[in-house]
This record gives structure tokens, C-alpha cells and sequence, in this order.
């Protein structure tokens, strides 16, 4: 099952080396479905990456496999220079424990598509919920910390309001508060405006534009070309569960080379 | 030339004031409904074998009090065991360890299978296998005749089974080991119908597995679990009953029916019997609204609706909420 076939020790980046994400040869199969074949990528600290892609080219697999919620079939994906999943000891990969994978984790924030906020508790117990839990903080300290986050957000006044009482931009903006308050290093956006009534998109954008600007290291799925135009530092467009194409999004954009590349933005655009 | 065509304001129109839709049969029915009501309020009234006020007299007497008190003790011991080792036995199930899910399976399926009078008379009747129960190393003797040791016992405490194991405790294990096979499934149900999503938000936040059922999975759960559970209260209430079989003497069926027999009173205290049920569901029932209400918290409409009327109350007290939203 974990057969990690590459077995480059060459480049394996170490903390502070400025690269924040690396995927070398990712492979990913859902039993004889293989959704990802060879994935490589590098993000930088501090950098903004747009993924894009047809639906069902492997995006939202291959962001769950950065912070393990998927297994990977074969190549290595490291965070800030962990090795994420495994541990390389005596030429061999060993599973990590539910403990160290749920550590590493911590690092990682993510937003999902449709919220996924906890609808049984508060805004504010949706964000202090996981630092308290992890002995992270105090209660209080979390509070007032929340708070700042939801000010930071727009939502300062709905630290009582349940996530059924928000509208969907809203309990979007509550996510990514929820997922900053584990101070991460890295947040993975999995199309977080696409189940957004259209006027409800900038309100989210505005807040990751925000994020960007503040240094915050992002990988983003994304439909919003605007959006990868605007804040992206790179572009990576995935079909069929390879890399395409790659690049400074606003040259891709403009003049995509691959004729996939300019098929998918001939339809989105 | 069009000016009648663009009234800036139109006049309001005059407000409906239409005759409601008539509902004779309604009035047919309460007719019928009284008519019924009076005759058997009549029935209980003149006929002389219900004897109320002989069955006033003895139900509250204090054998009939040790009874109820008995059945009660009963429930709640039981359906404790039921829910504890139900949910227990669900994780199990869900888990990935094949031999837990065997084990589950295995529990539900023997536990469905038998019926609770027979586990009932079977329980009281287990003190026929062991005199005693020991506690100690597995297989000590046949250990110790392995290296040529006669009658090696490692025991650290044992007690009578047959002191332990007649009346209230083989009653309430008889009932909640039961309890527990149906409980499992109703929590699996409730578990399941979590969505996937939370659970995945959970653990990219870095929760543990254990964290996460806690906090995140089973108060989602408790919606759909409540309600069947408190089902499976009520039910259980009416079978404390099957204790008598153990036997159990302390429990309020077998006490009202001695009083019954030993006065020839058989159908007062019947009534009687019917009665304090009803009371003590009607006690669980309210207890059920207020478990559905604290676990329904963030669902649901009221909460929206409410929060809503908030907004607009806000609003019309001359509060710019526009800028306060973003
Ligand atoms: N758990 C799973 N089991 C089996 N197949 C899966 C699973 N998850 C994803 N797939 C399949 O993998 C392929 C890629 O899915 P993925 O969700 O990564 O696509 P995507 O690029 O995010 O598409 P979209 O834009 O629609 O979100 C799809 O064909 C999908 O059916
Ligand atoms: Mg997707």
C-alpha cells in the first residue's frame, strides 16, 4: 500500500529553505481509477498558488493529499520540510501514527467547499473549539483571539449567531477564521467560493486577498480567473491528473501554450 | 398624454375579507366524539368493579411505593447499561479493526436473536453454571498442570455468583445487555447520518479521532438518536415487568397484581397498574422534549426564525446593520 516508488534523496527540502509545499511524483488511484499520475510542485513561503482545472482532474485529491486526508499511492509531499504521512528511517517509509499525522495537520489549514463549520456550536466555539481542545491556549486567551480573527473576517458581531443563521458567504469567512486560528502555516483553499450566490463571492475573495497580503503561504482551487490574475504568484493548470502547464498566472492567462490550457479558459473566461 | 398610466403610487388595495371555508364534518365528529367520551366516563363512574376508591386507597401504599420504586430503579440501571455499551458497541462497528466489528456484529445478533423473557429467566438461573465468580489468571489450573503443579490458583477476588446473580442484578443485566444490541444500531443510525464533511474539518483541524467523536459526531448524532432512544426508554418501562420471571419480586406490576390476588381485586388494580405507567411515560416524555430541544441547538428553523425577527427589530430601531455586516 505505501510503496513510495520515487526515491529521490537529492532534494529534500529542509525547514526554512523558503519552500513551503513540495509534491515530487505524487500518484493517487481510488481502487483502478488513478486520479492522480505524477503530480510535481513547489510553492514558495509567502507565495499564492492558483490551481485550476476541468472538474474531475484530481484538484481537490490532490489538496486533500497535502495534509493527508487522502493516502498517496506512490511519491513524497513535504510541508515545510516534513515529510507528510511518513517517516524515511532505514530506507524504508513507515506510517505514521493517527497522533503525529493529526500534529502535522495542525500546521495545514483548509477550507472547504461547502464550509463544513460545526452547525451544533457557536461561531465563536467553531473557532475555539480545536486550540482549546489541544491545550493550545486558555479559554479566554482563545476568546479574545477569536474575536479578533471574526473582527479581521467582517463578523465581529456574530460570535453568537449559530452557522444556520449565516448567510454563505458569511459562514465561509467563520471557515477560514476557524482554520487561522490554528496559526497554520499553510491554508489549502478547495473552491471556496463555487457554492457562493455570485454576490456573495467577493465578500471571500476580499478576505484572501487579505490573507495574501499579510504573507500567509495558500494554495488555492479556484473557477475565479479574476482571482488567480489578481493575488496569484503562480498558476498550475491540472487535467486528467497531470500537470499541464505552469507559470506566472497573468502569462498563462494571456497567452496559454497547451491546447487544453486554452480550451479550459476559452470555457471560464 | 400617459399621465394616468404612471401613477408614481398606486392606492393600496382594500384588505380580503373572504368567507372561510365551512367544516361541517368537523362538528359531526365532536358530536360523535362527546357522545363516546360521556358513555364511557359514565361506564367509569357506575360501574361497581372498578372500585376507585379501594384503588385509590391501596395505590399508594408502600409495598405498591417499593414497587414503583423498584421499576424505576430498574429502568434507568438497565437503560444506562443499554446506552453506555450501545454506543460502546457502535464505535465498534464503525471501526476500522475487523475484530471489534466482529465482536459488535456478534453481541447484536445473539442479543436481537433471544427473547428478553428468556434472557430474563435465563440470567436468574446462572448461578446453575458457576457457585462462584473469580477473578485471576485465564486457565490457572490447567497452566499450573502444565508444569506439574496440582490445583495452581491465581485468583485476586471472586464473590457468590448465586448471592449476586438472583433478583435485581440479574433483572437489570438481563434488560441492559438487551437494550444494548438495539442501542447500537440506533446510535450507528445517528452516527452515520453525520455528515462526512464535519468529520473531515475536524481532523484537518488536527483533532484526534476520539476528540472528534466526542465533540464533533455524537452531540450531531444525539438528533437522531434521541428520539428513538426515548422509544426505547418508554419500551423499556413496560418490560421491567419480565422481571417477575428472574425472579424479582420489588418491581410495581408484581406488587400491584399481589394486592390484586390476595384481595380478589384483580381489575382495580389493573386500572391501577394502567395509571401509574401512564404516568411515568408521560414523567419520560417531558424529559425526552427537553433532551430533543438541547440537542436540536443550531438546527433547524425556530433558531433562524428567531435570529431573523432579532435582525429586523434591530433594523427598524434605526441601526445601520449594513455597515455592522461587513
Ligand atoms: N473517495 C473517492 N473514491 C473514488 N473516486 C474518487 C474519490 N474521490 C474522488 N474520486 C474521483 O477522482 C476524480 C477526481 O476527483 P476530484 O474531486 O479530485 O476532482 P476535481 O478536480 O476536484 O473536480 P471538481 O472541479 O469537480 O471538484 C473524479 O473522477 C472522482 O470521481
Ligand atoms: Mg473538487
Amino acid at each position: 500500500m505505501t510503496g513510495a516508488t520515487v526515491s529521490t534523496q537529492s532534494g529534500v527540502p529542509t525547514a526554512g529553505s523558503g519552500l513551503m509545499v513540495r509534491a515530487e511524483q505524487v500518484h493517487k488511484s481510488f481502487g483502478s481509477l488513478e486520479v492522480l499520475k505524477g503530480i510535481d510542485l513547489e510553492v514558495r513561503s509567502g507565495e499564492v498558488c492558483c490551481l485550476l482545472g476541468p472538474s474531475g482532474s484530481g484538484k481537490s485529491t490532490f489538496l486533500r493529499c497535502i495534509n493527508h486526508l487522502e493516502k498517496i499511492n506512490a511519491g513524497r509531499i513535504w510541508v515545510d520540510g516534513d515529510l507528510i504521512g511518513y517517516r524515511e528511517h532505514g530506507g524504508k517509509l513507515h506510517e505514521l501514527r493517527e497522533k503525529e499525522v493529526a500534529a502535522q495537520r495542525r500546521s495545514i489549514g483548509m477550507v472547504f467547499q461547502r464550509f463544513n463549520l460545526f452547525p451544533h456550536m457557536t461561531v465563536l466555539q467553531n473557532i475555539v473549539e480545536a486550540p482549546v481542545l489541544l491545550g493550545r491556549e486558555k479559554k479566554s486567551a482563545a476568546r479574545d483571539r477569536a474575536a479578533a480573527l471574526l473582527e479581521r473576517v467582517g463578523l465581529g458581531d456574530k460570535l453568537r449567531s449559530y452557522p444556520g443563521q449565516l448567510s454563505g458567504g458569511q459562514q465561509q469567512r467563520v471557515a477560514i477564521a476557524r482554520a487561522l486560528a490554528m496559526q497554520p502555516k499553510l491554508m489549502l483553499f478547495d473552491e471556496p467560493t463555487s457554492a457562493l450566490d455570485p454576490e456573495l463571492v467577493g465578500e471571500v475573495l476580499d478576505v484572501m486577498k487579505d490573507l495574501a497580503r499579510d504573507g500567509m503561504t495558500m494554495i488555492v482551487v479556484t473557477h475565479e480567473i479574476g482571482f488567480a490574475r489578481e493575488v496569484g504568484d503562480s498558476l498550475v493548470f491540472m487535467d486528467d491528473g497531470v500537470v499541464v502547464e505552469s507559470g506566472n498566472p497573468r502569462e498563462v492567462i494571456a497567452n496559454p501554450r497547451h491546447e487544453r490550457t486554452k480550451a479550459f479558459l476559452a470555457k471560464v473566461l | 398624454m400617459s399621465v394616468d398610466t404612471e401613477t408614481p403610487e398606486r392606492a393600496r388595495p382594500e384588505p380580503i375579507q373572504a368567507v372561510p371555508v365551512r367544516h361541517p364534518g368537523r362538528w359531526v365528529a365532536v358530536a360523535v366524539i362527546a357522545v363516546l367520551t360521556a358513555m364511557f366516563v359514565h361506564l367509569l363512574v357506575t360501574n361497581k368493579a372498578f372500585n376507585w376508591a379501594f384503588m385509590v386507597d391501596e395505590m399508594f401504599r408502600p409495598p405498591i411505593i417499593a414497587g414503583l420504586r423498584g421499576t424505576i430503579a430498574l429502568l434507568v440501571t438497565s437503560m444506562l447499561i443499554g446506552i453506555v455499551l450501545g454506543i460502546a458497541l457502535a464505535i465498534m462497528r464503525l471501526s476500522e479493526n475487523p475484530i471489534l466489528r466482529g465482536v459488535s456484529w456478534v453481541y447484536t445478533w445473539f442479543f436481537r436473536a433471544v427473547p428478553r423473557l428468556v434472557l430474563a429467566i435465563l440470567f436468574g438461573n446462572l448461578g446453575i453454571l458457576w457457585a462462584r465468580v473469580e477473578f485471576g489468571l485465564p486457565f490457572d489450573r490447567q497452566i499450573g498442570a502444565l508444569f506439574g503443579i496440582d490445583n495452581f490458583e491465581a485468583r485476586l477476588f471472586g464473590f457468590s455468583a448465586v448471592d449476586i446473580l438472583t433478583g435485581f442484578v440479574a433483572g437489570m443485566l438481563a434488560l441492559g445487555l438487551s437494550e444494548a444490541a438495539y442501542m447500537a444500531e440506533i446510535v450507528r443510525a445517528g452516527i452515520q447520518s453525520v455528515d462526512e464533511g464535519q468529520t473531515e474539518a475536524a481532523q484537518a483541524l488536527g483533532l484526534s479521532r476520539a476528540h472528534i467523536l466526542r465533540r464533533i459526531v455524537l452531540p450531531q448524532a444525539m438528533r437522531v438518536i434521541v428520539p428513538p432512544t426515548g422509544n426505547e426508554t418508554i419500551a423499556m418501562l413496560k418490560d421491567t415487568s419480565l422481571v417477575a420471571f428472574v425472579p424479582v419480586s420489588m418491581e410495581l406490576f408484581f406488587q400491584l397484581k399481589a394486592v390484586g390476588n390476595r384481595t380478589f381485586q384483580v381489575f382495580p388494580m389493573l386500572v391501577a397498574a394502567t395509571l401509574w405507567y401512564l404516568v411515568l411515560t408521560s414523567v419520560l416524555l417531558v424529559g425526552q422534549y427537553y433532551l430533543e430541544r438541547h440537542f436540536s441547538k443550531g438546527f433547524g428553523r425556530s433558531e433562524r426564525a428567531r435570529q431573523r425577527l432579532r435582525d429586523i427589530a434591530a433594523e427598524s430601531g434605526g441601526n445601520a446593520s449594513g455597515t455592522a455586516e461587513r
